[in-house]
């Protein structure tokens, strides 16, 4: 068969570099390089806005300290996902977020919807000492976060690299930043981080199984928040 | 005829692999025993979320990447039959390398991360690793470029695609805006970013763990048995399906999530027609054996290979497994994916790696091994390691993935995520067993690399010179 031309390939390193390139390239471009400019990639929500500076300021603490490795945020449209942790993760709720925090392992619970959830409290004391609320819990205690205060110095730089990556912030946002962090600690940031996952949809009503919803409900009373 | 060829990178790396590969499984037990043993998150610097990826990172870019460069400045001068390109870069390398991989891990402690899996490095950092590669790519593909043989054997065909696919992966899974010395926002936002961190993720596996693996593989069971490659076709075949197919198949870590249908679909699909090429690598090595079976009694070695190979080949059974949409809600995020990892790295990487050792030092040193049945402990350790680990990972993980899913006859959820990490403390805990054993193992080939590097000091005019025989 062509066994000469496959002959040649094996005797021409340039030829082989150049050929092995094309290769590896097809599958890159088509399902990772291409889909940088689809829309469908990350469909529009109108509500999701960038990250205040606050918020921002824990979501890097959140990355520092690796949280991801056990804390995915993807609700999956799996029913017992969206029973334990809410409305399924839509593309769009993601659009400010650089780099991504799905994870990958769910060490402990999924973190994409829960902002809201508990009292500003109760993060406080679980990052503090998370076993003095969950008696069982195997997270590490991150009691420094309450005596750090918030970096104010390097937040200017950080949102406008984010600015000039296409986040909409506004110059008078980014002015305003640093006074933003003015006499906050990490523990302020994270839990205003925490407290705004998930929330910039309106989340669907939670159904409980007891009741068989006898007569539809008004369509808009439904949509509460 | 030996003396053509440089040692000293091939020497240099040995003991670098060494010295990280007994850092990185250090850190291994340590965020093991973390899991379950939470006051042993000492300092910030050693919390599980900045430590687990020295271990991650230190298991693939300072335990492999040592180990890939010392036997492949060992085989692709002697496969091409030319000296090495350029002895002083290789030398210049080592110490660059080295100083690279302590940055990273003070810069992982210190909590300067990017997040993204195996590519946490900040950006400074990733220009180092991006100078190191690029140094490493002169002399490998300068050393091919100057070759005297005819043919390229297949080692060399992986080495090439190895080369060129981890610098396309690294690159642009990294490219970052930064916004300080240590830190610097991702190029791609959200879905896209997810998308282009997963080809990444699942490519660097094939680039580091899978082509120069094979490509090691190939050179050293046939030197090691003393029996022919089964068939050059076969693997030329393997070769480019692998290489074309495993570029499609990222998104498979992204299955249920908000990534486009299609890009999941196609991922799944060419997760399973990788089957093919894998199991072309897996038969070629068994059919090199055949009729000679009985060295898996006679030749320590051809225990680690056609070990090793064969963990390979249940490796590439059970990923596209996983990637399909049932599966995949079932064991992701779960502990079966530690314990499928784990598979590959402490089951085929590591011993592929460990075994060429026992052939290459002992001739390069030109004496004996220092002892054959310290190896046969260190086989017998690693493998019954591996097995503890992926076994209790397995079961582990389909314990928590059915917790998770567990409802009562009202529909309600019958456990809490707390009752699914309660139920997998012994678990956990047989996990780190698995790992001290395995570390055991580790061990005892580094002590048997030693004397034996030691013994040939010792009688440096009696040593034995063995001949070399290319392919």
């Amino acid at each position: 068969m062509s066994d000469q031309s496959v002959n040649i390939v094996e005797r021409k390193p340039l030829l082989m570099i150049v050929l092995a390139l094309l290769v590896i390239l097809i599958g890159s471009v088509i399902t990772a390089f291409i889909p940088l400019f689809m829309e469908s990639m990350e469909v529009k929500i109108d509500t999701v806005r960038p990250y205040t500076a606050l918020e921002l300021e824990g979501r890097d603490i959140y990355i520092r300290e690796g949280c991801n490795n056990c804390h995915t945020q993807t609700v999956r449209p799996l029913r017992d996902e969206v029973l334990r942790y809410g409305e399924f993760s839509k593309s769009g709720e993601f659009a400010y977020d650089r780099p991504f925090l799905w994870g990958s392992k769910r060490t402990g619970p999924d973190l994409a919807r829960i902002g809201g959830k508990y009292p500003d409290s109760w993060h406080v004391q679980h990052m503090k000492d998370p076993r003095s609320i969950v008696k069982d819990s195997n997270m590490p205690a991150y009691p420094w976060l309450e005596t750090r205060p918030a970096d104010a110095g390097s937040i200017t730089a950080r949102m406008k690299a984010l600015q000039t990556l296409g986040v909409p912030y506004t110059d008078e946002e980014i002015a305003a930043a640093p006074a933003q962090l003015d006499g906050k600690t990490e523990m302020d940031a994270m839990v205003a981080y925490l407290q705004v996952l998930g929330t910039m949809i309106a989340k669907a009503p939670v159904e409980t199984i007891e009741e068989p919803a006898p007569a539809p409900a008004p369509s808009d009373s439904a949509q509460v928040q | 005829m030996e003396e053509r060829y440089d040692s000293w990178p091939v020497k240099a790396f040995t003991v670098s692999m060494i010295v990280w590969g007994l850092a990185s499984l250090l850190y291994g037990v340590l965020i093991s025993l973390q899991m379950v043993y939470p006051q042993l998150n000492f300092s910030e610097y050693f919390t599980y979320g900045r430590i687990r990826a020295i271990h991650t990172n230190g298991s693939a870019l300072g335990f492999g990447l040592s180990g890939i460069f010392a036997l492949t400045y060992y085989f692709v001068p002697r496969l091409s039959k030319a000296p090495l390109f350029a002895p002083g870069i290789a030398k210049a390398m080592f110490w660059f390398y080295n100083l690279t991989i302590v940055v990273a891990v003070i810069t992982l402690s210190l909590g300067y991360s990017s997040s993204k899996e195996y590519a946490e490095l900040e950006w400074p950092v990733d220009i180092m690793v991006v100078l190191v590669w690029v140094m490493y790519a002169i002399n490998m593909l300068g050393t091919i470029f100057t070759k005297t043989v005819d043919k390229m054997y297949v080692s060399l065909w992986y080495i090439i695609a190895s080369v060129l696919g981890v610098a396309i992966l690294y690159i642009f899974n990294n490219l970052a805006l930064p916004a300080g010395l240590f830190k610097s926002y991702s190029l791609y936002a959200g879905v896209n970013d997810a998308n282009m961190q997963w080809w990444y993720g699942h490519n660097i596996v094939a680039m580091i763990f899978t082509a120069p693996i094979l490509a090691i593989f190939f050179y050293f069971l046939p030197k090691v048995t003393g029996l022919p490659l089964y068939s050059h076709r076969l693997s030329l075949v393997a070769f480019w399906s692998l290489i074309f197919l495993y570029l499609w198949t990222g998104a498979h870590h992204l299955i249920w999530t908000p990534v486009p249908d299609w890009i999941q679909t196609v991922a799944i699909a060419f997760s399973i027609m990788l089957i093919a090429p894998s199991w072309g690598s897996v038969i070629n090595g068994y059919l090199t054996m055949n009729g000679n079976w009985e060295q898996m009694r006679t030749n320590y070695l051809t225990k680690f290979f056609i070990m090793g190979i064969t963990f390979y080949g249940l490796q590439t059974l059970q990923g596209p497994s996983q990637a399909i949409r049932s599966i995949s809600s079932l064991i992701h995020y779960t502990d079966w994916v530690p314990g499928h990892v784990h598979m590959g790295t402490m089951g085929w990487f590591a011993m592929t790696i460990m075994a060429s050792f026992y052939y290459v030092i002992p001739k390069l040193y030109k004496t004996d091994l220092y002892s054959v049945r310290l190896a046969n402990l260190h086989f017998w350790l690693v493998f019954t390691g591996q097995i503890i680990y992926s076994i209790t990972m397995w079961i582990a993980g389909i314990m928590q993935g059915a917790m998770w899913k567990a409802t009562n006859p009202d529909g309600s959820l019958k456990y809490t995520i707390q009752d699914s990490i309660t139920a997998s403390y012994p678990y956990w805990d047989l996990r780190a067993v698995g790992g001290v054993i395995f570390i055991a193992g580790f061990i005892v080939f580094a002590w048997n690399m030693y004397k034996t590097i030691q013994s040939s000091k010792e009688n440096e005019p009696a040593g034995s010179v063995k001949t070399a025989g290319a392919i």
